[in-house]
Parts: structure tokens; C-alpha cells; sequence
């Protein structure tokens, strides 16, 4: 019974000193909401490394950006929006100039926190599509493509190897989905993709549970033999599908992903019988940067990053982290130039992150060149809807194999606009927007 | 010593038969209420309040719920997950109907639809006992899981299949939505938990109460005795619901701020389960003794590095912290296997009879 007491004496003990830590004025924080456990920390980790790499390379090269140290610090979520949640609230109080929630679910909830708390929310390429209409969500921003631009831009390719997009027509397309909020955000334009075209739309929802075994999911693809398999999956689910995929003898030049099934680790273990797998990407694979080379030299080699091994560095998902915090530092950097001020706030990066304008010079400016497409971003687009291309898997790495493709902004808008005004108007409590808006810098 | 109940005499069967008849604890107990209610908003930081107590609130009044079904009637349930989010929707579902009613009133009819649907899954446990419940109520967890997905009528057909709560006032002041502030979120969240910890407690030292437990300890002899079974554990399936409801519609009101179906899953039913078995079977303090092991316990973990000044990773700590937690719970449970409402009573009795003990 002693030994119970002293447990509970050292946990009443502790409780009292766990108030938030101060916080140094002359930094700038930044919270990055990373999964590096559970059954996601497959696509989690390499994203986690990227973006702390990057930040910390800022730190380590050029003493943080304009001459302001970044204070980076991990909080981890599991991917549970519960705890993704309880991250927010936890790191609030230290007042952060941005969030990633990294998680649709927690996105979600973010949401309409982020205009009373004024901290802007990055949700790259993911999160809520209609939160890219500025006018509705001034505090949301999801450069550079929604889930509704990504599937149209899908929709391109097919149509280019089927040669147009009528003779889809009597044919059948999969859709094998993460079942939740993520995987169903493209449904709604695919089914009108469905009416317009003549096709058959089946759907193959993955749970959570079944994200390591999709045995009957596969089945029916065996059954109803689509002809085109698209796949929004993320975490375990990815790889399994691949290799299941490659089990059935899909045609794997077929199957193509939403760019969060771009990652190696999601095609190499189906090894060779992966080939011909194809996804979306909006960063460059590779590590042939000058930036990604100081990664190595000032972040890797001293030690300071997570990475398992050094040719980690430089792949498909840890890019996509890289993208991620050269979106935060850019922001950050026009928030300075916008306020004259070196350290900024939640509302002065809000301001930066609506006058986002990453050209090619600026991209070859920051050691990135064609590392992605130029990205711009306005008040009243918070999104960009810019060009993605289509990557191949050839057995042991990734191929480019298309140019950069625009989405469908004609089909897209309409439904963003009806989205967002759908979202808006069912609280009638929600915030006209007051937030001024800025001229490009 | 302090602690002693010798001179107080009752004098009244009522007092004799008083929820706290000794006086220290009637002190003890408006002591933490005053806490509670006062001591708590005007000191703690917002993130006390909303990332750890009122969790650690909803958490109790879901874990009472399934302790009146599995710790006073006996009847075990893997669906209580569901149960919550029966309430949540039907809240949810309810304020779109009604925007301008009162939330707490909606908050409580929520409770009531749980309550249905929990004695219409109550109804195999007529027939079926012990693990093979357990598998039918599981069986609830799965179906209620899948209509959260497949009825999109349940989220107004939302594309992304979330439930966002609009803002909610009351008397003008913001209760739900973003403009919510934690303290009166946490108010709303304690005044209610108080209540129906209130009504449960009488609710099972009452005949209600009598009729669970003999069902429990033995349903033939209960059944000779004019117990009918039937509507006993009906009553236990449709007060545990109503109890678990109310938790999941406070979940999402006044604590997440939305949700999607995943958040109502199996993982939520055992989470349940545990702060039940770990706070101890048939107590309602337990309860609360069990939401604040697993739900703070974490916490309190997750941020001593920090605290500490110790600098290690947030990855290795999530790994280090659930590694605790496990041998923690085998630990309590290797001391005390009926649970920390158990090391209470003890400690309890321990102290009545300091500095002397026999």
C-alpha cells in the first residue's frame, strides 16, 4: 500500500509545476501537430521530418528568418483528433503564429476556432475544400490544390489515355477511399464526373480497422473489374492496397492516387510488382537541391534531425513536409515585410499567408527551383488551385511521368462556392469576414 | 482522528438514510463542489480547463452510465461508444430543428433517444448473459458506427460527414461554438455531471437500485423473490443509454466542437470500459476515480519532460506514456482488483480510526 501512497504523492506533485513554460519574446513559435506513432506514422513520420528539418535549417543557416530564431516544437497526435485537439489547446496559451493540424479531423474542429483564437490555419492540401473560398474563411488557408482540384486533375489523365473523356462512358472507375472525412471529400464531384460522363461509380470505403487488411475490398474489384481504380488513402492503408492490388493482378498503371499515396514507403514493400503504380505530386522528388542540401549539411549531419537514414532525405513525403514549412516561412517572411516587424503574430501571418505569391524566380530564389508549381494565393482564393503532375513508380522509385496539369477550376469553383456557402449558412452565428485585405507584396 | 463519526446521532430515519450521513463528509463534499464550481474557474489557465477537466467531467458521467449497466445490474456492454454517439447526433439533429431552443434542454432530450435505442439493443439481454452479451452489444457498437457514415440525414448531408455545433447562447451569453469560453463550457458541463450524479446516486440506493443489484448477484434468486427481469434490465439498458447520451451530446457541444463518426468508435466504447473497471464496479466515485486515471494520467505524463525541463522528443514520450499508463493500470489493478473506489474506502476507514489503528 506505501508504494500506491508515493505513486499518488508524486503525481499530485508533479500537477501543480505543469503551467505552460514563459515564453521567450524574441522568437517565434511555431507548433507542428506531427504523428510519428500508430498506425498512420507511416505517411506521419517523413512529413514530420521535412517540416522540422526545414524550419531547423532556417535556425541553423540563417539564424531563423529575418533574423528571428524559430521556436519549433512537436506535439503529437497519433492521428486522433482527440489528441490533436488537446495539442491545440495545449500550445495556445504560447501563443503560435501558425497551426498544421495535419489531420482532416482535426482541421475540422480548428475551423471555427481559428478566427476567435487568431491563429491561421495551414492545411496543405487537405482539410475542408470550401474553406479555400477566402470571403468564408478568412483564417483557413489549403494551398496548393483541393481534393475536388486533384480529382479533376485525375480525371485529366484518364481522359488523356483513354483519349477523351466520353469514351469512359459504359465503363466502370473503383474508388477505394479511407472512410471518413478525408476519403469522402471528393465523393460529391465524382458522382457528377459519374452523370456527366456515363460511367459507373463502386465504391470500396477502407475503416480504420481494415486499413491492413482490405481482402474484401479487393475482392470486389476482382468481382466488378473496374477500369480505372482511384485511390484516396492515407497511413497503412496505402501500401496494403498496392500490394493487394499487385495480388489480383490489377493492371497497375490503373490505380491512381490522390498525392497522399505518393510516398516510396507506400509502393516499395509491393516491390516490383508495384510498377506502374500512379499518383499525384506537387513537390519534386529528389534531394538535388541547394536547399535540401543545407538540410544535410547544417540539420543532418549535426545530428539534430529524426530521419532514419540519410537518403530518407529528399523523398517524395518528406518533400511535402519541406513544402509545407517553406509555405510557413514564406508567410512568416511577408508578415515581416507587410508590419515592419520582426516578430510577428497570428494575425500578422494570417496577412502573410494571403499575399502568397511563389513564382519560379522566388522558388529558384529559396535553393527550391521546379520544386513546385508556382503558387499564388489571394484574398478571396486561399487556395491556388495550382498545377500538380503524375508520378510512376518503376520498381524502385519515382518517375515523372506528365507535365504540370491544371484542374478544372470551371467544374471546381462552382461547387466550392456552394460548399462554402452551404457551411456558412448553417450557422447563422458564423463571422462576416472584417479582415482587410492586403496588397501582394 | 478529524475523521470520526462518534456523537452524531440520528435522530430521523431520514437523516439515518442520508446520501453523506457522517458530517465530515457532507464538509468534505461542499468543499470540492466549492472548489469546483468556484476555486477552479477563477485559478486554473483555459487549458486546465477545457483539454483536461471538462474531458475528464464527460468522461465520468459516460463512465457512471455504463457502471449502473455493468457494475449495479450486471449486464456487460461494449457499446457505449455507439450510445454517445447517439446522443451527439440526436443533439445535433435536434438544434437544426430547433435552433433557437434551449440547449440544455436539447442536451437532455438527446439522453432520451439514446436512452430508446440503448433498451431496444437492451432487448437480447433477456435471453443472453455474460460474454455472449457482450458480443450482441458489440454488435450495436458496429451497426450505430455504420448508420453515423451511411445516413447522411444524421449530418445534413454534409460532404465531409462531419457534425459542426453552431453557436448557442443562453441569457446572451455564448454556451456552445467557438465563442464558447471554457469557463462557462466548463460550468455548463459540472452543473450538469453534478445533477445526474446526483440523481444516480439516489437512483441506486433506491429500489431501482435494490432490483440491478439483485439481478446482478444472482438473477434466479431475484426473479423467486418478484423481481421481474424484463423490465429490470430494460430500465438499466434505457438509464445507462440516457446516461451515455447525455455524455456524448456534451462531448460535441461543449467540449470538441464537432466530430465525424470515427470519433464514436469501439476505441471510445473500451476507453468507457476501462475508467469503469480501473475506477471500480458499482461506485460512482469510482467513476470519476477512473475518467481522471486515464484521461489525465496521460497528460500529466506527456507534459512532466516538458515541465521537468528534460528535453525529449514528443514521439518518445507518447511511446514512454503509454508504456507508463499500461503498468500503471496492471499495477492498481494487481493491488487492488476491485478498483480505485475500493483503495478509497479503505483509506476511508483507515482514517477513521487514526492515530490508534486496530
Amino acid at each position: 500500500m506505501r508504494v500506491t501512497h508515493i505513486v499518488l504523492g508524486l503525481a499530485l506533485a508533479a500537477a501543480p509545476g505543469l503551467a505552460a513554460p514563459a515564453h521567450a519574446q524574441d522568437s517565434i513559435y511555431i507548433p507542428l501537430l506531427t504523428y510519428r506513432t500508430g498506425p498512420f506514422a507511416g505517411s506521419g513520420i517523413p512529413i514530420a521530418n521535412g517540416m522540422h528539418d526545414y524550419l531547423t535549417m532556417l535556425n541553423e543557416r540563417d539564424g531563423g528568418i529575418g533574423g528571428v530564431k524559430l521556436n519549433i516544437e512537436e506535439c503529437e497526435t497519433g492521428y486522433d483528433t482527440k489528441k490533436g485537439v488537446e495539442c491545440y489547446e495545449a500550445v495556445k496559451a504560447k501563443k503560435p503564429v501558425i497551426m498544421n493540424p495535419w489531420s482532416t479531423g482535426t482541421t475540422l474542429q480548428l475551423i471555427p476556432k481559428a478566427s476567435v483564437d487568431k491563429i491561421p490555419i495551414l492545411s496543405m492540401a487537405y482539410g475542408l475544400s470550401a474553406s479555400a473560398v477566402g470571403n468564408d474563411f478568412p483564417w483557413i488557408f489549403n494551398p496548393p490544390a483541393t481534393y475536388w482540384d486533384g480529382l479533376s486533375m485525375i480525371f485529366k489523365y484518364i481522359g488523356g489515355k483513354e483519349g477523351g473523356l466520353e469514351k469512359l462512358k459504359g465503363k466502370t472507375v473503383g474508388f477505394i477511399f479511407f472512410e471518413g472525412g478525408y476519403g469522402r471529400e471528393p465523393i460529391p464531384l465524382l458522382e457528377q464526373f459519374a452523370k456527366d460522363y456515363g460511367f459507373e461509380v463502386k465504391m470500396y470505403p477502407v475503416t480504420v480497422q481494415e486499413m491492413q487488411t482490405q481482402s474484401a475490398q479487393w475482392l470486389g474489384v476482382r468481382r466488378d473489374r473496374p477500369a480505372w481504380i482511384i485511390m484516396w488513402g492515407w497511413g497503412a492503408m496505402n501500401p496494403t492496397a498496392v500490394k493487394e492490388a499487385a495480388k489480383i493482378n490489377y493492371p497497375m498503371d490503373h490505380l491512381v492516387s490522390v498525392w497522399w499515396g505518393g510516398s516510396e514507403d507506400d509502393a516499395r514493400p509491393a516491390g516490383s510488382s508495384a510498377k506502374g503504380y500512379i499518383t499525384l505530386n506537387f513537390s519534386a522528388v529528389g534531394a538535388n537541391f541547394a536547399a535540401i542540401r543545407d538540410i544535410q549539411k547544417y540539420v543532418v549531419d549535426k545530428g539534430e534531425s529524426q530521419v532514419a537514414a540519410k537518403d530518407k532525405v529528399g523523398e517524395s513525403h518528406y518533400n511535402k513536409g519541406i513544402y509545407n514549412s517553406v509555405l510557413i516561412a514564406e508567410a512568416i517572411r511577408n508578415a515581416q515585410k507587410l508590419t515592419g516587424r520582426k516578430v510577428v503574430s497570428g494575425e500578422d501571418v494570417r496577412r502573410g499567408l494571403e499575399t502568397l505569391d511563389i513564382n519560379a524566380a522566388r522558388w529558384s530564389q529559396l535553393g527550391l527551383p521546379e520544386f513546385g508549381a508556382p503558387l499564388k494565393v489571394s484574398c478571396t482564393d486561399h487556395n491556388g488551385h495550382q498545377a500538380t503532375y503524375l508520378q510512376q513508380w518503376d520498381g524502385r522509385k519515382w518517375v515523372k511521368v506528365s507535365d504540370w496539369v491544371a484542374p478544372m477550376t470551371d467544374r471546381v469553383q462552382p461547387m466550392l462556392d456552394a460548399a462554402a456557402n452551404d457551411y456558412v449558412s448553417k450557422d447563422p452565428a458564423w463571422p462576416k469576414r472584417t479582415e482587410p485585405c492586403d496588397r501582394s507584396s | 482522528m478529524l475523521y470520526r463519526e462518534t456523537g452524531q446521532f440520528k435522530t430521523s430515519y431520514a437523516a439515518d438514510a442520508a446520501v453523506f450521513p457522517i458530517l465530515q463528509d457532507r464538509i468534505g463534499i461542499a468543499a470540492i463542489l466549492a472548489f469546483a464550481f468556484l476555486a477552479v474557474p477563477l485559478t486554473l489557465p483555459d487549458f486546465w480547463i477545457s483539454a483536461v477537466l471538462i474531458p475528464i467531467l464527460v468522461f465520468s458521467l459516460a463512465a457512471i452510465g455504463l457502471n449502473l449497466l455493468t457494475g449495479y445490474a450486471g449486464q456487460i456492454s461494449l457499446g457505449t461508444g455507439a450510445f454517445m454517439g447517439v446522443g451527439a447526433y440526436a443533439c445535433y439533429k435536434l438544434t437544426t430543428v430547433f435552433p433557437d431552443a434551449n440547449i440544455i434542454l436539447l442536451i437532455v432530450l438527446s439522453g432520451l433517444a439514446a436512452a430508446a435505442l440503448g433498451a431496444l439493443f437492451g432487448l437480447p439481454s433477456l435471453r443472453i448473459k455474460g460474454f455472449y452479451l457482450a458480443v450482441a452489444t458489440l454488435a450495436a457498437q458496429f451497426f450505430l458506427s455504420w448508420c453515423f457514415v451511411r445516413v447522411p440525414w444524421l449530418y445534413n448531408y454534409n460532404i465531409s460527414g462531419a457534425i459542426e455545433v453552431p453557436t448557442r447562447t443562453m441569457l446572451g451569453v455564448p454556451v456552445t461554438g467557438p465563442n464558447a469560453t471554457p469557463v462557462t463550457r466548463y460550468l455548463l458541463v459540472l452543473a450538469i455531471v453534478v445533477g445526474m450524479t446526483w440523481v444516480a446516486s439516489n437512483l441506486v440506493r433506491g429500489r431501482i437500485g435494490r432490483m440491478w443489484m439483485a439481478v446482478r448477484d444472482m438473477d434466479i434468486a431475484a426473479e423467486l423473490i418478484g423481481i421481474r427481469l424484463f423490465r429490470t434490465k430494460l430500465i438499466a439498458f434505457a438509464v445507462s443509454s440516457f446516461y451515455c447520451g447525455v455524455a456524448g451530446a456534451m462531448m460535441v457541444f461543449l467540449w470538441f466542437g464537432a466530430a465525424e463518426a470515427d470519433s464514436f468508435n469501439i476505441d471510445l466504447s473500451f476507453r468507457v470500459l476501462f475508467m469503469v473497471i480501473i475506477g471500480g464496479l458499482g461506485s460512482l466515485t469510482g467513476s470519476f476515480f477512473g475518467a481522471a486515471l486515464i484521461w489525465g494520467l496521460p497528460i500529466v505524463l506527456r507534459s512532466l519532460p516538458d515541465a521537468l525541463g528534460v528535453p525529449i522528443r514528443a514521439a518518445t514520450v507518447e511511446h514512454i506514456q503509454l508504456m507508463i499508463v499500461g503498468a500503471l493500470i496492471i499495477f492498481f489493478l494487481a493491488v487492488e482488483p476491485s478498483g480505485l473506489a475500493r483503495l478509497w474506502q479503505i483509506g476511508k476507514q483507515k482514517l477513521r480510526v487514526w492515530p490508534f489503528p486496530y
